[in-house]
């Protein structure tokens, strides 16, 4: 039998029907048409799927949509200001940080989850914030500056 | 994976009803983790499942100087890693929870769920066991406490009933002189450990061992106590040679199950090396706390 999810996701309030045993990556995907929330493992094994949910990175694969009722989902998604990209998605731009881009939305969203926390983190804090995000192009240095470089970014902005 | 009816308790009272009425036809999840990749794999298929990861009367972490450390079942591992009590008098449960699974694993898993999974290689239990700590478990008509040692019964299998609810995780006061560590080998970061050593040493007034507490994962089918190689170090003045020798004995200890990963007889080899590693770093940490 189906169960009524309120959830919202990216700002906006979702009603939506759904089996109990649907996870919230199906729910992105299949339900909403939200395919930046990429479906990897589906083990909690790569995190490629990761979202926010209240501001904390998840992965959408191992976390029951039902679970989410009445919370906030931030996906890939809904952290850029209308044409402007998120200054991560800016930074991974300008330092190459994507190969076949599969594992990109989940870097990127588990680099914003670290910078909220932590807005200067080092280079070790970096990778250990990442250490779930697999990345089988092994393109793992770029994707470290672009973050490292997005921290710098902000806090000179913020001076 | 199969369908199930879904249902959300709104109190731990509720909750204990729901399950003395589905009993053997309903499983428990908190934050599912490790829960919905046996379901995804169909090695279960439960009718009901029964879901309190919502269940904020079990999120949370409180401490006195009487009774210790009491955990909610539900409260996060980045809670428990994050905890300003929990790094100021039980530090080494902070840093186990730094290194366990990955930092989006951490955010939603919840630390009563690790220990009912009940994987042997589980980072939890290790460092619990050293520290004397014991888990309540509730059912509807009343509740028992049970010690982290007892809690395991074999692979994935713990003394929880069909009809009872881990609520908390309780750990004694850390009595003065006291030094603990955990540390665990894998292969990379955010991996499960092959193996995990967690020592405890409580140093007397001359500075020789009152107490040895040794866990380990990942080297029997549940989480285990060296109980021998302690008793070697109880009374004694601990030395470099002393922690070789217990270090070998607690070896021994293990009845390690292989895997895809390690043979049987690799995990008996490298438990020592953990054991060796943790008990020096707990007795710096015992001398340091002593001075």
């Amino acid at each position: 039998m189906k169960k009524i999810l309120n959830v919202t996701i990216n700002g906006t309030p979702y009603e939506i029907a759904i089996k109990p045993k649907t996870t919230l990556v199906e729910v992105l995907r299949n339900e909403l048409n939200l395919t930046g929330t990429k479906r990897s493992c589906n083990a909690g094994g790569c995190s490629s799927c990761s979202v926010l949910v209240d501001g904390k990175v998840v992965n959408s694969c191992s976390v029951l949509a039902l679970q989410v009722d009445g919370k906030e989902v931030t996906t890939i998604e809904g952290i850029a200001d209308g044409a402007k990209l998120h200054p991560l998605q800016q930074a991974f731009l300008e330092h190459g940080a994507y190969q076949c881009g599969y594992c990109t939305p989940g870097m990127i969203i588990a680099g914003k989850a670290l910078l909220d926390e932590n807005p200067n983190p080092t280079k070790q804090e970096v990778k250990e914030a990442i250490a779930g995000n697999l990345c089988r192009c092994t393109g793992y240095v770029r994707i470290v500056d672009a973050i490292l470089a997005t921290a710098k970014k902000l806090q000179e902005e913020a001076k | 994976m199969r369908d199930f009816e879904y249902i959300a308790p709104k109190t731990v009272k509720e909750t204990l009803d729901v399950l003395d009425e589905y009993q053997e036809d309903c499983k428990i999840i908190a934050g599912g983790q490790s829960l919905l990749n046996i379901l995804k794999q169909g090695l279960m298929a439960p009718e009901y499942i029964i879901d309190i990861k919502n269940l904020e009367e079990l999120n949370y972490i409180k401490f006195d100087e009487k009774d210790g450390l009491k955990i909610g079942a539900t409260t996060t591992h980045r809670s428990v890693e994050f905890s300003d009590t929990i790094k100021e008098h039980y530090n080494v449960l902070s840093e186990m929870e730094r290194h366990l699974a990955t930092v989006q694993i951490r955010n939603w898993g919840t630390i009563g769920g690790n220990l009912c999974i009940a994987d042997p290689t589980g980072d939890v239990a290790p460092p619990l066991l050293a520290m004397d700590a014991t888990v309540i478990i509730a059912n509807k008509d009343g509740e028992r406490e049970v010690t982290v040692l007892d809690f395991g019964v074999d692979y994935y299998e713990t003394v929880v009933g069909p009809n009872e609810l881990l609520t908390e995780i309780r750990v004694p006061v850390i009595p003065s002189n006291t030094g603990i560590a955990y540390l665990k080998y894998r292969i990379v970061e955010g991996d499960a450990p092959i193996v995990g050593a967690a020592v405890a040493f409580t140093l007397n007034e001359k500075g020789a061992c009152k107490k040895a507490r040794i866990g380990m994962g990942g080297v029997a089918p549940i989480p285990i106590r060296a109980e021998k190689a302690e008793k070697m170090f109880e009374g004694e003045k601990i030395t470099d040679t002393l922690i070789k020798e217990a270090a070998k004995v607690a070896s021994e200890e293990t009845t390690p199950i292989p895997d895809i990963v390690a043979s049987a007889e690799y995990k008996k080899r490298v438990i020592g090396v953990y054991v060796k590693r943790a008990a020096k770093l707990a007795l710096t940490r015992a001398e340091k706390a002593a001075n």
